[in-house]
């Protein structure tokens, strides 16, 4: 067997194995289509961050200025669905293709040409999203949460949308399987489930959510089309449908995809956080308990979206519960976190600075969305710009910063070289400050009064939106900068021996920094 | 630390400091809940100020330990790392705790909000129907019952595309508030005529979605006069900016005053379908008709917007047969921001923005269209 293994590693080494494009059209290599999940994401970050500062350019003072409303209503659409499906979540199954299997000692995922096709998948809806722009009619204009009946009166940006949307749906469940056999069958003899790495615990935990919702989704979107062109109405009141029945099918996806979003994010920091406070994380069981926890309630939460639809009383009362009591487990993991930090050896190099900044950040959205939990302060404060300040907290600050962290805690793994230390923290310092500057505002904006959705606004929001533009454009442009961080650490930078963090541990660290084509060739064992 | 990061991190906090003396020191920064005119609206603004307390005390707790963490335990100043790991009291405490926390504040907002949801027994009750782009109104029972209206946007398209400069109340006001007596409880019942909208006035502490198709209810009780200004907060299409709502609260006296007028001005403004208008009447309505419902999308030039809507100066429909020009007001293009005008406006409404728009711009027909047709396409 040991010797088959070696003569196939030596054939794809440097027998047919091609070169060039082709090289990472047909790769089936966990690490190349890690990184090609991680470039994709990138380049979609820097298209929704465009589509972005176009909104922000318009509200930074009252009046029409730059675009008309409708096309603002195709940004707001287009901002939201790249970002969640094209920027946020490739990113964190790059991070699962590259991690996964050199954590678990494993030498690539366990499907390797479906996890090829899994990625190959994502260009084309990029391109249907942002092709959209282009035809008659233009994008879908309906918010990325698509709502119907207005889906109903787009013209064929909706359909591609609607599309684009299976195509991911796809490609994510082709993606979760194979994160779920990789980390089940393929472990290194000895690492029991209750010693597998935390950021392959919230893995396994998020790819079971995404194959129970995003068939959800699909379900939706597919309804959608059919109300549109074959004549079915589930939608619509006029054939006995329900229009409010797309937002429960919607936010049934739509909740637990929060979390699909934020628990790789927690796994990153997971790893960050022990690492730079030179100690074990401090409850690694409870941990566990916690996601499993989350993941749990996020099915049953996902009306607290939809307070002032119309639901019953009761129905208001059991989903303000429900929804308070995620606030438990969440609080269980930042408790832990910090209890990993206290009576540590900390060192605050650019990972961890990201890491802080999470914690920081993804708690006063916590807070927010405890506010929010409460029906009756929701009611003042839904559809509003408070609403759009507590989800970047938790989704920019929460996630992207996670992913932050989790580049340059592994980029001298990935790479084999050190990143720029100071420019390092200089971009967290940027995006730290400008992100607050372009989304704490906004929850002011919100409380007194400001509807989210708008291309124009009463003269009293005028100060606040001026402040958040500002903060948003220095925050799409410190950027740039991150890229040319990364660039540079491809390129070149200090030797980064195979484990250059003193307090790293886990079986990642003990390959060569890059590591080897087939990652582990050997299972490792585990003492 | 680098002492070039040192010095970096010392510029963006003074930056960040600068941002937020500049910010206290004008007064126009709102940062709290507008001043409430219900009971609700208090307990919602109380419940907030006293979640925000204990959040507050949780955050100085929470990141007190870890700011202090970061101070004190770093390697830099040579602080060794404890191995401790598990700690089964801590663990229960830390869930037990949130979990208490979480109680108290549920008991306040459930007995809020039941109070909230109790609709019954109103002294008056209207029903507000979203449109693209406007909302309706109808008395249904109590003083003023069988009033009904629409009211639209008045801020001028001018002040929007700033040719003009902005008013005091800029996109928060109408041409028809919605009077209300105050002291009384008013029961709102909500639906939509096309897509979802959102009935919301932040000093009533009131939204409430309204759906097509079905109707859902909420109410209000106003304890002070005044006008209260809100907006549909629902993603309702191109103009969901721009649908404003204005609640006057009034003396039972003006109010009984109020309902007399609109009675007489109903009376008056009750349109014969059956009168043949002359095409100059029909024209003077049908300007007035367009500069209510159509010049958002169509523009005050008939040029709509390049590439999204069509333009009805030289439009191929608007001088092609009328009858396909009336049914496309009556039932509207599906698939387009084309609404269905059929419900909203009467045939003698209709007739005469037909009218209008086959005589104005580059437009010369020389029709009139009486109201008589539009019954017979409908």
């Amino acid at each position: 067997m040991a010797a088959e293994h070696a003569h196939s590693t030596h054939e794809h080494d440097h027998g047919h194995a091609p070169t060039g494009l082709m090289r990472w059209v047909t790769t089936t290599n966990h690490k190349d289509i890690g990184t090609m999940y991680l470039w994709f994401s990138f380049a979609m970050f820097i298209v929704g961050g465009i589509m972005a500062l176009v909104i922000r350019a318009e509200l930074f003072q009252p009046g029409l200025q730059f675009v008309e409303p409708e096309f603002f209503n195709q940004m707001i659409t287009l901002h939201g669905l790249i970002m969640v499906f094209g920027a946020i979540m490739p990113a964190f199954v790059g991070f699962a293709n590259w991690m996964i299997p050199l954590m678990i000692g494993a030498p690539d995922m366990a499907f390797a040409r479906m996890n090829n096709w899994s990625f190959w998948l994502l260009p084309p809806a990029g391109i249907l999203l942002t092709g959209s722009l282009l035809v008659p009619g233009g994008a879908a204009a309906t918010g990325w949460t698509m709502y119907a009946p207005l889906s109903l009166q787009m013209g064929m940006g909706m359909d591609m949308a609607i599309f684009a949307v299976h195509i991911l749906g796809m490609s994510s469940i082709m993606g979760s399987i194979n994160i779920i056999t990789t980390i089940l069958n393929m472990r290194a003899p000895g690492m029991t489930l209750m010693r597998l790495p935390l950021f392959c615990w919230t893995w396994l935990i998020t790819a079971y959510l995404l194959i129970a919702v995003m068939p959800v989704l699909a379900g939706a979107v597919t309804m959608t089309l059919t109300d549109r062109h074959f004549g079915t109405s589930f939608f619509s009141a006029g054939g006995g449908g329900d229009p409010v029945l797309f937002q429960h099918i919607f936010w049934f996806f739509g909740h637990p995809e929060v979390y699909i979003i934020a628990l790789p994010a927690f796994g990153v920091i997971s790893h960050v956080i022990p690492a730079f406070s030179r100690k074990p994380i401090f409850g690694y069981t409870s941990m566990i308990y916690a996601l499993a926890s989350i993941a749990l309630l996020s099915f049953i939460v996902w009306a607290h979206h939809m307070y002032v639809v119309g639901m019953p009383v009761a129905g208001q009362l059991y989903f303000m519960y429900a929804t308070m009591v995620i606030a438990v487990p969440t609080g269980v993991k930042v408790f832990n976190w910090i209890a990993t930090m206290w009576k540590g050896s900390l060192s605050f190099e650019t990972p961890m600075l990201f890491a802080l900044g999470f914690l920081f950040l993804f708690t006063i959205g916590g807070f927010t969305g405890l506010v929010l939990a409460m029906t009756v302060v929701d009611v003042q404060l839904q559809d509003t710009y408070y609403v759009v300040a507590h989800f970047h907290y938790v989704m920019v600050a929460g996630a992207l910063f996670s992913a932050f962290a989790g580049v340059y805690y592994w980029l001298p793994k990935w790479t084999g070289h050190m990143y720029d230390e100071t420019l390092g923290k200089v971009h967290f310092w940027l995006s730290l400050v400008f992100f607050n500057l372009a989304f704490f505002p906004q929850h002011f904006l919100g409380i007194a009064g400001m509807p989210r959705r708008v291309p124009d606004y009463a003269l009293q929001f005028a100060d606040f939106n001026q402040i958040s533009t500002v903060g948003a454009f220095g925050f799409g442009l410190s950027q740039l900068l991150f890229l040319y961080v990364v660039l540079k650490a491809i390129r070149g930078g200090a030797k980064a021996g195979d484990k250059p963090w003193e307090g790293a541990t886990g079986l990642e660290w003990t390959l060569s920094s890059p590591p080897p084509y087939h990652s582990f060739e050997v299972p490792p064992v585990l003492k | 630390m680098t002492p070039k990061t040192k010095w970096f991190r010392n510029i963006s906090l003074t930056g960040l400091l600068l941002a937020l003396y500049t910010g206290l020191a004008q007064a126009a920064y709102e940062i709290n809940f507008q001043q409430s005119a219900t009971r609700i609206g208090q307990d919602i603004n109380d419940l907030h100020n006293w979640m925000m307390v204990i959040i507050l005390i949780i955050f100085v707790g929470v990141f007190g330990v870890m700011f202090y963490s970061i101070f004190a335990h770093r390697k830099s100043k040579g602080h060794q790392a404890a191995q401790f790991h598990e700690n089964t009291w801590v663990e229960v405490a830390w869930t037990i705790v949130p979990l208490i926390i979480l109680v108290v504040m549920a008991i306040p907002a459930s007995t809020t909000l039941l109070h909230m949801r109790d609709t019954s027994n109103p002294d008056i009750t209207i029903k507000a129907t979203g449109y693209q782009w406007k909302w309706g109104y109808d008395y249904l029972k109590g003083e003023g019952e069988g009033i009904s209206f629409k009211a639209n946007l008045a801020t001028p398209q001018e002040q929007i595309h700033g040719t003009a400069p902005k008013g005091e109340h800029y996109l928060l006001e109408v041409d028809h508030p919605l009077v209300v007596p105050v002291g009384k409880k008013i029961r709102l019942l909500t639906t939509a005529n096309d897509v979802i909208h959102s009935w919301w006035v932040p000093a009533l502490a009131v939204k409430q979605d309204a759906v097509p198709g079905f109707i859902h209810d909420t109410w209000f009780r106003v304890e002070r006069e005044g006008t209260y200004r809100g907006q549909c907060a629902e993603l309702c299409g191109k103009d969901h900016g721009f649908m404003p709502i204005v609640v006057e609260a009034v003396s039972a006296e003006k109010y009984t005053q109020w309902i007399g007028e609109q009675k007489k001005l109903m009376a008056a403004a009750a349109d014969d379908p059956n009168k043949l208008y002359t095409p100059e009447e029909l024209q003077t309505r049908g300007e007035k008709v367009y500069a209510a419902n159509c010049v958002a999308c169509h523009q005050a030039t008939g040029k709509g917007i390049p590439g999204a809507i069509p333009a009805l100066d030289g439009s191929k429909t608007v001088l092609g047969p009328k009858h396909d020009q009336i049914t496309t007001e009556l039932n509207g293009r599906p698939g387009t921001a084309m609404a269905a005008f059929g419900k909203q406006l009467n045939d003698v409404e209709i007739a005469a923005v037909i009218t209008y728009t086959r005589n104005a711009w580059s437009n010369h027909t020389g029709e009139a269209i009486q109201p008589s047709e539009i019954k017979a396409s409908r």
